[in-house]
């Protein structure tokens, strides 16, 4: 019971169901292009929560300066997500109590298939080449549909400007990726929590990790199947993910098969709808025609029996007058001829 | 209430009311375009969407929805007899959109920038595209529905007026394509979030859903308008449209309780497929049956009996009753079941300058209504047009 139940629905309605997987096919081409795009492997046990890797985002993306120096650990006693302002952010997390805490950072994700591209109505999120998925403001309206799609609540607004408000997220550093060096959070880390490297690799190395220390993860890569996969990898330490705030539910279905029935049953509607709707407009057109030629039935059979009528009565005259004389009976025959005529006329009238 | 008439009464209870709203929605306007949306809105990361997409959008689409159900009903379905109604339809849905589009401009972040997805890049994955080029087109069609009326009013434009009621047949299919395709679209808009959306509210079904319970909507809102205009513009009404107004409440009484019942089915079904009992027991359970008991199967249940026992009191009443229910189901699912898992302290609620925005565009669509049907032939076929067919 997941997907294009709509198209199911309408189905019925005498649709096919091809035009869903041709919408389907398409959205998926556009990953299989990317096999060697970059991704990065972020693994919560090595991560000390030294908030280095926000430091050099906030100075390689020339970012404003925070209100509490990145050196001030005392915020990570509340739990933050990323804004306008914050490409990314660590989190604390104390999965079992009295044991250390264990530390998370959070960024865009960089889905295989972005939800936030996927729902963009104007296209300004684009996964490129390099794995990144980024973001134009030159077309950006400012919908915000963005946010509502993204299943990992990442892009952020800049809800504090009148004329060039812009979703703001991590760009995996695009800018840099394309000159050859490192994201810098992936450089600013001294824990090497952070691995930048082909997606594929990276999942070799995150199953390479797991495997060798038994015990220590959660037998999971999280982003090698959410939401139809991510280019940022993450492993954690046991118990769970969802104890460090991971939605451990987002199914692999990717946003664009999310819709796809939806978006299917376009053509179908546009198409089935006209036959349809000018099909019933001839039955009810048919129905007001049948009712006015039953209505002319009508008038033409009354009109038939006041004739019938009349010819009758002349024959019983003629019979009553059986022994008068001729012109008695002619009188008689004119009369009853006069009167059959009138009839008839006022049965026209009717 | 209907200030026209009575000379020297500008300051009625109505006109102090609107115009406090309007000059507060002034103020608020300018607040919102020198300062952004951060200055008068609640909106956050969290929560990218709030009342003015899901009462100004969303609400206003599905409430609007009048116009294609009426005037499908008179030309298509060929109930004749509902002819007076059609006017009043259009012109209201024709205000409910050209309204949705107004209150976008509030909400988006760059508005002027509104045209680029149809006219400079398209960004055909999304269901928010399709959205936008159906009201976008619907609007145009709206607005040629109504325009005979309107040049009816300013005589002298009979050759463009005698075109477009020829073209009426043609505008109705394509309104009811359009409308079929982004009413269903609304629904579908939240399809790409099923981690954000309570599962008692996020089924495949939603678009489905949203289409179905637009239909009803639409005729409630044409059961319920009907009945107010009744009461504030009834000089203006022929007999044709008396004549037809009552056999149209009744008739839209029955529809939409056949509607309701198979809308019903399909919240129970969607239930049932995805097994999602356990969750019935929870507070949002109780949320959910209080939408769907309380605010379709009773009214459905209303609509009924007021058919059978030809009670246009209770009619009227239940049409009340259905609006407030699809209010209450457009805002669980865009404010209520969205973003369920959040924490409290990071859920929505909307600002003063929100609810004042979304009211001076309620009073706007008032106002404008009444301008028009105290000016232009709504309520009655012009005289000069008596034997036309439209
Ligand atoms: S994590 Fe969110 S913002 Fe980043 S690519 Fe995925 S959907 Fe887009
Ligand atoms: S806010 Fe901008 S980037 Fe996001 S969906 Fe809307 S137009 Fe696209
Ligand atoms: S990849 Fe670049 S933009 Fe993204 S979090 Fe790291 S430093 Fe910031």
């Amino acid at each position: 019971m997941k997907r294009r139940h709509f198209l199911g629905l309408l189905g019925a309605a005498g649709v096919t169901l091809g035009s869903g997987a041709t919408a389907k096919a398409a959205s998926l081409g556009d990953v299989k292009g990317l096999p060697n795009a970059g991704g990065v492997l972020f693994d919560a046990s090595r991560c000390i929560g030294c908030r280095k890797c926000e430091a050099a985002c906030n100075q390689v993306n020339d970012l404003p300066k925070p209100a509490k120096a990145f050196d001030d650990l005392t915020v990570l006693d509340a739990t933050r997500r990323t804004d306008a302002k914050t490409y990314t952010i660590v989190n604390k997390y104390v999965p079992d109590a009295g044991k250390p805490p264990v530390f998370r950072k959070i960024q865009c994700n960089h889905c295989m298939e972005p939800a936030c591209a996927s729902a963009c109505f104007v296209a300004a999120f684009k996964k490129s080449e390099t794995g990144a998925v980024v973001y134009d403001p030159d077309v950006c309206v400012g919908c915000r549909y963005c946010m509502v799609a993204c299943p990992f609540n990442i892009p952020a607004y800049e809800y504090d400007k009148a004329f060039t408000p812009r979703v703001m997220k991590c760009t995996m550093c695009q800018p840099r990726l394309l000159e050859g060096k490192l994201p810098g959070c992936v450089e600013a880390c001294p824990k090497e929590a952070l691995v930048f490297g082909k997606r594929r690799e990276l999942l070799n190395l995150a199953w390479d990790r797991i495997g060798g220390n038994p015990g220590r993860y959660v037998e999971h890569v999280y982003g090698e199947r959410e939401m139809g996969g991510t280019s940022w990898l993450t492993i954690a330490p046991k118990p769970s993910f969802a104890a460090l705030g991971m939605d451990e539910n987002l199914g692999t279905t990717s946003a664009p098969e999310l819709t796809s029935g939806a978006l299917a049953a376009v053509p179908a509607v546009a198409g089935i709808w006209p036959v349809l709707l000018t099909g019933l407009y001839a039955i009810s057109k048919r129905k007001e025609k049948i009712a006015e030629s039953e209505k002319q039935a009508a008038v033409s059979a009354a009109i038939a029996k006041a004739s019938a009528d009349a010819e009758a009565k002349l024959s019983e005259e003629l019979a009553k007058a059986e022994v008068a004389n001729k012109r008695r009976i002619e009188v008689e025959v004119k009369k009853a001829l006069e009167a059959a005529a009138k009839a008839g006329e006022e049965g026209e009238d009717a | 209430m209907s200030t026209e008439t009575q000379k020297g009464t500008l300051f009625t209870p109505w006109n102090i009311v609107a115009g406090i709203i309007l000059a507060a929605g002034v103020v608020v306007t300018i607040m919102r375009f020198t300062m952004g949306l951060g200055a008068v809105t609640n909106l956050s990361d969290n929560n990218p969407w709030g009342i003015w997409i899901g009462f100004d959008l969303l609400c206003g689409v599905a409430l609007a929805a009048g116009g294609y159900t009426t005037s499908a009903a008179c030309y298509i379905f060929g109930f004749k007899r509902f002819h007076g109604a059609v006017r009043p339809a259009i012109l209201t849905a024709f205000l409910g959109y050209a309204l949705v589009v107004f209150a976008l401009n509030y909400d988006v972040g760059r508005p002027w920038r509104l045209p680029y997805p149809i006219f400079y890049q398209q960004g055909t994955t999304s269901i928010l595209f399709e959205v936008g080029l159906c009201v976008f087109i619907y609007l145009t069609v709206l607005f040629l529905e109504y325009l005979p009326a309107a040049l009816e009013w300013k005589r002298g434009f009979d050759k463009y007026r005698d075109i477009l009621v020829k073209l009426t047949m043609g505008l109705t299919i394509l309104g009811v394509i359009l409308s079929t395709l982004h009413q269903s679209s609304l629904g579908a808009l939240y399809l790409i979030a099923p981690s954000k959306l309570h599962p008692l509210w996020y089924t495949p079904y939603l678009p489905v859903m949203f289409f179905m319970s637009s239909m009803f909507a639409g005729m409630s809102m044409v059961i319920f308008e009907g009945t107010l205009s009744h009461k504030h513009f009834h000089h203006k009404m022929d007999d044709e449209y008396n004549l037809g107004y009552e056999d149209l409440q009744m008739a839209f009484s029955k529809a939409a309780a056949w509607i309701m019942a198979g809308y019903l089915a399909m919240k129970l079904l969607g239930l049932a497929m995805d097994n999602r009992w356990q969750f019935l027991g929870t507070g949002y359970g109780a949320w959910w049956l209080v939408e769907v008991v309380g605010f379709v199967a009773l009214p459905c249940y209303a609509y009924a009996v007021a058919y059978r026992d030809r009670n246009l009191k209770l009619a009227r009443f239940t049409a009340l009753w259905t609006v407030l229910g699809i209010v209450l189901n457009r805002f669980n699912v865009s404010l209520v079941a969205f973003n369920w898992q959040l924490p409290s302290v990071d859920r929505y609620f909307p600002s003063a300058g929100e609810i004042i925005i979304s009211l001076f565009v309620v009073t706007i669509g008032v106002i404008a209504f009444r301008f028009i049907v105290t000016r232009m032939p709504i309520f009655y076929v012009h005289p000069a047009y008596k034997d036309s067919s439209h």
